[in-house]
């Protein structure tokens, strides 16, 4: 990791010395195949003017992989897609795919194609005539051009449609020919730039898969940018977490619920308790909360996700922290319930236990002093800062 | 949503100003191309067909409509070519647009008669032009084509009405969506396939209507070939103009201005259903 890149972390973590159980740190992405990554990016930074919209961004795309960059709006997640696709220029740091630069090319003789947001299906053409434009211009005999049109219709099953004008057909349907005309390319990386916002619910829940299981099909790797971190769960092998213009943290989506690297990530994926106490002596402390603790002596901040505490049956193992709480508020999730709890100390969780009409009074709660997980504070930036 | 006197308030007045004053001398016009002119010069009011007849009879009239239309093609054609590039520049490239688009503007304010004794100035024998040829030794003597032909007539249409041109196109240029022109790169469509097969394409509404706007505005102009024409740049207009006026023979004048006016309303037609063709939102 470069110096300067340690140096500014040092500077907000804030007790670096409790940090040693956190695996990576937050901007290195680690690529899941040992093989060289398709696409890398390396200590990009973007700024329209006096604004920084990007900083310090690098990352790594293996072949085959479905990487979600995921953040509010604001956070830079379709200026980084842009920068990929060549629509817009870093201001410093490089792209390469494969090996080579691909930052200096211009976005034509770039072998990325994109999936845009509000489909950009062209309306005076036809679907056909819409999927085969890539092929078209790169000249490709006809009957080529024919033969793969067909197998990409086929393929997200629009071959009925293949001679109406985009504005004919629905959202959903735009939004396949969108992918096919991509697709059909056969481009080395494929970008998506939020393709199922404009869908309503139960159609995106359903694109969402036949997207991932169309990704493993075809075995081109996919860039997918989204604000939706239950979408990004759902579809991606890795999840960039991109705040405010850097990256917060690159892992795996299970790591990145299981074992967030700060508050922010803690807290933007899924929903989280987060608890603020003191390590001292091997044992941390947060109200009347206690637990054994391999960290050092210090101020600490621990993750803990609703559905790791528990109602406490019988005695108990002495390993759990056992704790009393007053049911304050309930809500009605379907599967689960989402209870709000006050303990000693003032102290408010949440904490999601089985669907039950009317919980109420005192209870006893339990969780694993292994899923307290440390996270960093994170630090507090204004949303676009100016250099 | 409106009450209706409300809603008369604001419709009433301008259609009482198109009635009165556009349809009723159309229709009065209309009875005038049917009606005749006497040898002692009186309007005689019996219905005839002789002003028709006419027209299609004397040649001086078919060959000064057929030379007016092939002005306005000439002044359509020049201004297209003018005014699509400066469009798309703008539209695309340009870094300071509404600067450009309003020097683009300005010289609409400017009175048409000013700008039309401008080219008079540069083109005339005395004229700016040609004392230039001269000076620096092009020519000997004054080229006399310059001013008083067909070509003066083109050349201070097609200054007069590219603005005309432009700003449709512009329009067209501005409603293209962007991101068609990035999806179009992203497909691997260089700069050059991206103008021919989407930008081009999306703006052909705006071509079609830039170009009833020079057509139709110059087949009706009679103040440039009346000013810069000369006997060879003659138009129909001027015909129009001399019978309602020393030839005094306003049923021939009104049978021409009629004949005009189908020939106008059949353009403007054909241009818009056109246009609905190409238009895709």
């Amino acid at each position: 990791m470069p110096s300067r890149q340690l140096a500014r972390h040092r500077r907000y973590e804030m007790h670096e010395d409790n940090l040693a159980i956190v695996s990576e740190p937050a901007t290195t992405g680690a690529s899941p195949s040992s093989a060289a990554p398709l696409l890398e990016i390396r200590n990009l930074a973007k700024a329209f003017g006096r604004t920084s919209v990007l900083r310090d961004i690098s990352l790594q795309v293996a072949e085959g992989e479905f990487l979600t960059i995921l953040g509010e709006s604001g956070s830079g997640k379709t200026t980084l897609l842009r920068i990929i696709a060549g629509f817009e220029s870093a201001s410093s740091g490089e792209i390469l795919m494969g090996g080579e630069r691909l930052d200096q090319l211009p976005p034509y003789r770039r072998r990325v194609n994109t999936v845009f947001q509000h489909y950009a299906l062209f309306p005076h053409l036809t679907v056909a005539e819409n999927v085969g434009y890539g092929l078209k211009v790169a000249r490709l005999p006809k009957q080529e051009v024919a033969t793969r049109v067909e197998q990409a219709l086929d393929m997200v099953k629009m071959t009925a449609y293949a001679a109406s004008k985009p504005a004919k057909i629905s959202g959903g349907q735009q939004q396949r020919i969108a992918l096919a005309r991509a697709l059909v390319n056969r481009p080395r990386l494929l970008l998506l730039d939020e393709p199922l916002s404009a869908l309503d619910a139960n159609l995106r829940r359903q694109m969402q898969l036949e997207l991932k299981s169309l990704q493993r099909e075809v075995g081109i790797s996919f860039v997918f940018v989204t604000h939706d971190q239950e979408e990004a769960m759902v579809m991606s092998d890795r999840i960039a977490l991109l705040r405010m213009g850097e990256l917060e943290q690159v892992a795996s989506p299970r790591e990145i619920y299981n074992r967030p690297a700060t508050a922010y990530t803690a807290q933007f994926i899924g929903h989280t308790n987060l608890l603020s106490g003191e390590v001292k002596d091997g044992v941390a402390r947060c109200c009347d909360l206690s637990w054994r603790t391999g960290l050092r002596d210090g101020p600490g901040l621990f993750s803990l996700r609703p559905e790791n505490i528990r109602l406490a049956a019988g005695t108990g193992s002495g390993s759990r922290v056992r704790f009393r709480g007053k049911i304050l508020r309930q809500a009605f999730h379907g599967a689960t319930e989402l209870l709000q709890v006050e303990c000693a100390d003032g102290l408010a969780l949440s904490i999601r236990t089985a669907s039950q009409e009317n919980w109420s009074g005192d209870v006893d709660l339990e969780f694993s002093p292994a899923d307290a997980v440390p996270v960093r504070a994170s630090e507090i930036r204004p949303a676009r800062e100016q250099i | 949503m409106f009450s209706r006197a409300y809603r008369a308030a604001i419709t009433v007045p301008p259609l009482l100003w198109v009635a009165v004053f556009l349809l009723v001398p159309y229709a009065i016009l209309f009875c005038y191309s049917f009606w005749s002119v006497s040898s002692s010069q009186e309007i005689v009011h019996s219905w005839t067909l002789d002003n028709y007849r006419q027209l299609l009879q004397v040649n001086v009239y078919w060959q000064t409509l057929f030379r007016s239309m092939w002005i306005a093609t000439r002044v359509m054609i020049f201004s297209l070519f003018l005014g699509y590039p400066l469009a798309y520049f703008l539209s695309f490239h340009a870094k300071r647009k509404d600067l450009l688009y309003q020097l683009v503007i300005i010289p609409l304010w400017v009175s048409y008669l000013v700008r039309a004794y401008a080219w008079k100035t540069i083109l005339g024998s005395d004229g700016v032009l040609n004392t230039l040829l001269q000076y620096v030794h092009l020519t000997r003597h004054p080229l006399d084509f310059l001013l008083y032909s067909p070509f003066a007539v083109v050349l201070t249409l097609t200054h007069i009405y590219t603005p005309f041109t432009f700003l449709p196109i512009y329009a067209a240029l501005e409603h293209i969506p962007r991101n068609l022109v990035e999806a179009s790169h992203d497909l691997g469509a260089s700069p050059f396939q991206t103008f021919w097969r989407v930008i081009f394409p999306l703006s052909i509404p705006g071509v079609l209507a830039g170009a009833t706007f020079a057509f139709v505005l110059s087949l009706g102009d009679f103040l440039a070939p009346l000013l810069l024409g000369g006997p060879s740049g003659i138009m129909i207009s001027n015909i129009v103009v001399s019978l309602f006026g020393a030839a005094y023979n306003w049923p021939l004048g009104a049978a021409i201005s009629f004949c005009m006016l189908a020939l106008v309303l059949g353009l403007l037609f054909l241009s818009e259903s056109l246009e609905k063709k190409w238009s895709f939102r």
